[in-house]
């Protein structure tokens, strides 16, 4: 059984065909996992736990990065 | 005549000017006034990566972390949970723990919301956080910011962006006074004379984004920005000249011919 994943990735609905871990996540939105911090739901998942985290329907996730600011 | 370095939660710098990250036309531009204006420390933002465009330019590609110390910022949070928030995520990004608490108030003005500036500062000082806070400049939340275990005490001169010069000196000096944590002015230091000013008032250092980036030529506004502090902080150290209300000739009046 295909079992969808549908995550809300920065506010915008994502949609995975299968499970996915955070690692393999940023693989296929193109993002360095050492430029990034991710929460998931509101939690911080350490760079550390990326590869074996595994994202579950309905998360919540943030994808930040530091930018220019004063 | 060698002067004390500036010191923060233990680490020593040797530059007292820091550098803001925004509102410049590129990060190769922010990088070269980076470089013009001999800073050590830069603040910076934390924000949501833009999913539609993975290859736009990252800031850590123009201005190494490693060698540059990143000093992330709460700019746009206006509740001590966001604050916190954000500086969780941005410890996590980047490893540090020294970090600029500002929670703000009304857009129009900027100005820190003081009660839950304090709230924010001891959540994040619980939580390990060295915090250098954004606040008002009134000596008695001042005081009470230094009383939790704040590493620095950083009053604004001016409304955030605004580049009004430091409008009130006599408080500035009383927080100086006071202070036994380095006090930096962050926010209305518009040019050069005004860095100085701050500088001269005992200021251990100062913060400036947009004197420098909104300049005709930032880069070089940098550097005048760098010659502004150290002229400040030997101003400071030298002692300036008692003020006369006549005036008092230079050359002596004898042997006049």
């Amino acid at each position: 059984m295909v079992s969808k994943m549908n995550v809300f990735i920065n506010g915008e609905p994502h949609c995975f065909a299968r499970s996915i871990s955070i690692s393999a996540m940023l693989k296929e939105l193109r993002l360095m996992p050492e430029k990034v911090a991710i929460e998931r739901n509101l939690q911080i998942v350490p760079r550390s736990l990326f590869s074996q985290t595994e994202l579950q329907d309905g998360d919540r996730i943030e994808i930040v990065r530091f930018i220019g600011g004063g | 005549m060698q002067d004390k370095p500036l010191i923060l939660a233990g680490r020593e710098f040797s530059s007292r000017l820091i550098i803001g990250t925004g509102k410049y036309k590129d990060y190769q531009q922010n990088a070269d006034a980076l470089k013009a204006s001999g800073a050590e420390i830069v603040t910076v933002a934390l924000r949501r990566v833009n999913l539609s465009d993975p290859d736009e330019p990252m800031l850590v590609d123009f201005i190494d972390p490693e060698k540059t110390v990143f000093l992330p910022n709460t700019a746009g949070c206006f509740t001590a949970e966001d604050a916190i928030r954000t500086l969780r995520l941005a410890r996590e990004a980047g490893g540090w723990s020294l970090v600029k608490l500002e929670v703000l108030s009304d857009p129009k003005h900027l100005y820190p919301d003081m009660s839950e500036t304090m709230r924010a500062a001891e959540m994040l000082i619980d939580d390990g956080f060295d915090v250098m806070v954004y606040c008002s400049d009134d000596p008695v939340f001042a005081k009470k910011l230094e009383d939790i275990g704040c590493v620095a005490i950083m009053p604004l001169g001016a409304p955030i962006g605004s580049g009004l010069g430091i409008q009130n000196q006599v408080n500035i000096r009383l927080i100086v006074e006071q202070s036994s944590v380095p006090v930096i002015v962050d926010a209305g230091v518009g040019t050069a004379s005004e860095a100085a000013e701050a500088m001269e008032l005992g200021c251990d250092a100062i913060i400036t984004n947009t004197a420098i980036a909104e300049a005709k030529d930032p880069v070089r506004m940098a550097k005048a920005m760098k010659h502004a502090v150290i002229a400040g902080r030997e101003a400071y150290l030298a002692g300036r000249m008692a003020r006369k209300l006549y005036a008092d000739p230079s050359s002596p009046l004898g042997g006049l011919i």
